[in-house]
């Protein structure tokens, strides 16, 4: 049984594997019955559109069905379950776990309490290994991922596909650029690790000043919901936007990423450039994660 | 018959129990926090701290009455004094003498800092710790602990 919990225990012959299946995938290379009588349980304890939306799609395109937790409020989780507890029984419904939950581990402890295959939706400010895998894959589409130069700007402190992309893009001797509100800086031990797989980090303090030499800008939001007090949230927000003129010297092969949901970091008027690849990104959710599902399900 | 204390020994021997030698100087009584003693338990003890050690310079010894270490507790003390070496008295001999080992894996023993750890929630699961080359690792939330590992004691 193969669980997906963190990008750090998909070997990189894995993640390019994967990435192959979903470029087959995108140019409908696949069996819409391959996972037929096949069910999939999506236990989503935080909101999301773009992740459990195309998980579900995934899985209908490949003619397999969901099943929900449905909104938290209306489970048994308000009468204290544990998420163990939970986890438990729902292995008995399922072939397979996509969970997402605010604390950080949860899909460690949930693959310890499942008999089925768990993917890691995201653990609060933690891992989320399918998005990862899906920001190589739109990075694969436009350039080879090695040697690049790629910019981390916004909060880098509690964006969890921050930490899941950069740990991946190490294994393929990038140099990792940030740019930061103060106080939303890589944590430590991250930057320690990086650092010891041999990945260079060169800090600036502000995108115009190494905007021209990336090759892929990576936005986040900063994360509202993980600060610890709204007055931390307060001092630090709105610090920075994208306009399309901070973009008029980037280089041919450019690309500007975003997780998304976005609220001010991207200027609307940037949508329309070419570089722009936020929603082909969230697009590439679909094919990325039918061949995951295709990975743990059979 | 009861042995004379050696010339120089600054705490007397004790006829049943525990004493933990070669701890780091200064670090005695964090073995005892770790252990659970404190001024308001009911073990006779004594506690000699800094005394000269020719492999160690300085070091701490712990003298417990009457309790013999299990080894889940000497698993906790490798924690903070790893070259800690742990002798079982019974009758003023050394019965049994147990090396410290420091485990690959800590479990139940740390609390792991990072409040949203699932590990501090309410779950039927324990601490879990990855003893690496630079610390502890959270098995779930991969948190590094460093330094002053005594405070994370649970």
């Amino acid at each position: 049984m193969r669980h997906i919990i963190s990008i750090n225990e998909v070997s990189t012959e894995e993640i390019d594997d994967i990435l192959d299946r979903a470029s087959e995938i995108e140019e409908g290379d696949y069996d819409p019955d391959l996972l037929n009588g096949k069910i999939l349980a999506n236990l989503f304890f935080e909101p999301s559109t773009r992740t459990q939306m195309s998980f579900v799609s995934a899985m209908l395109r490949l003619g397999g069905k969901v099943i929900n937790l449905g909104s938290v409020e209306a489970s048994s989780i308000v009468k204290g379950e544990t998420l163990a507890d939970t986890v438990r029984v729902v292995s008995g419904y399922a072939d397979a776990i996509v969970l997402r939950h605010p604390k950080e581990g949860a899909a460690r402890l949930a693959s310890e309490f499942s008999n089925i295959p768990v993917i890691n939706a995201g653990d609060g400010a933690g891992q989320h290994p399918s998005q990862t895998l899906l920001d190589l894959f739109t990075i694969r589409q436009s350039m080879p991922l090695d040697g690049i130069n790629v910019g981390f700007l916004g909060d880098l402190r509690y964006g969890r596909t921050v930490h899941s992309l950069a740990t991946a893009l190490s294994r393929y001797g990038v140099t990792i650029h940030t740019i930061t509100p103060q106080g939303l800086e890589l944590p430590p031990s991250l930057t320690h690790d990086l650092v010891e797989t041999g990945t260079q980090i060169v800090v600036h303090e502000h995108l115009e000043d190494i905007i021209a030499d990336l090759d892929v800008l990576y936005v986040t939001r900063i994360q509202r919901e993980r600060f610890p007090d709204p007055g931390a949230y307060a001092s630090v927000a709105h610090g920075y936007r994208v306009t399309p003129e901070m973009l008029a010297d980037v280089s041919e092969r450019f690309i500007l990423m975003h997780p998304l949901p976005r609220v001010d970091e991207i200027d609307p008027e940037v949508d329309t450039m070419p570089c722009a690849k936020y929603f082909e990104q969230a697009r590439n959710g679909v094919p990325v994660r039918m061949a995951m599902l295709q990975k743990v399900l059979l | 018959m009861k042995r004379k204390p050696e010339e120089g020994l600054l705490i007397s021997p004790i006829r049943n129990g525990t004493v933990i030698d070669h701890i780091d100087g200064g670090e005695g009584l964090s073995v005892l926090r770790i252990l659970g003693i404190t001024g308001r338990t009911t073990e006779s003890l004594s506690v000699a701290t800094n005394v000269e050690s020719l492999q160690m310079g300085k070091k701490d010894i712990v003298k417990i009455e009457n309790r013999e270490l299990l080894k889940k507790e000497v698993d906790r003390i490798s924690l903070i004094a790893p070259k800690a070496s742990i002798n079982i008295i019974r009758e003023y001999q050394v019965k049994e003498k147990i090396g410290v080992e420091i485990p690959s894996e800590v479990i139940g023993v740390i609390k792991c800092p990072n409040p949203g750890c699932i590990s501090n929630a309410n779950e039927p699961i324990q601490s879990s710790f990855a003893c690496q080359k630079r610390g502890y690792r959270c098995r779930y939330c991969d948190t590094l602990i460093t330094r002053d590992i005594a405070s994370y004691i649970i």
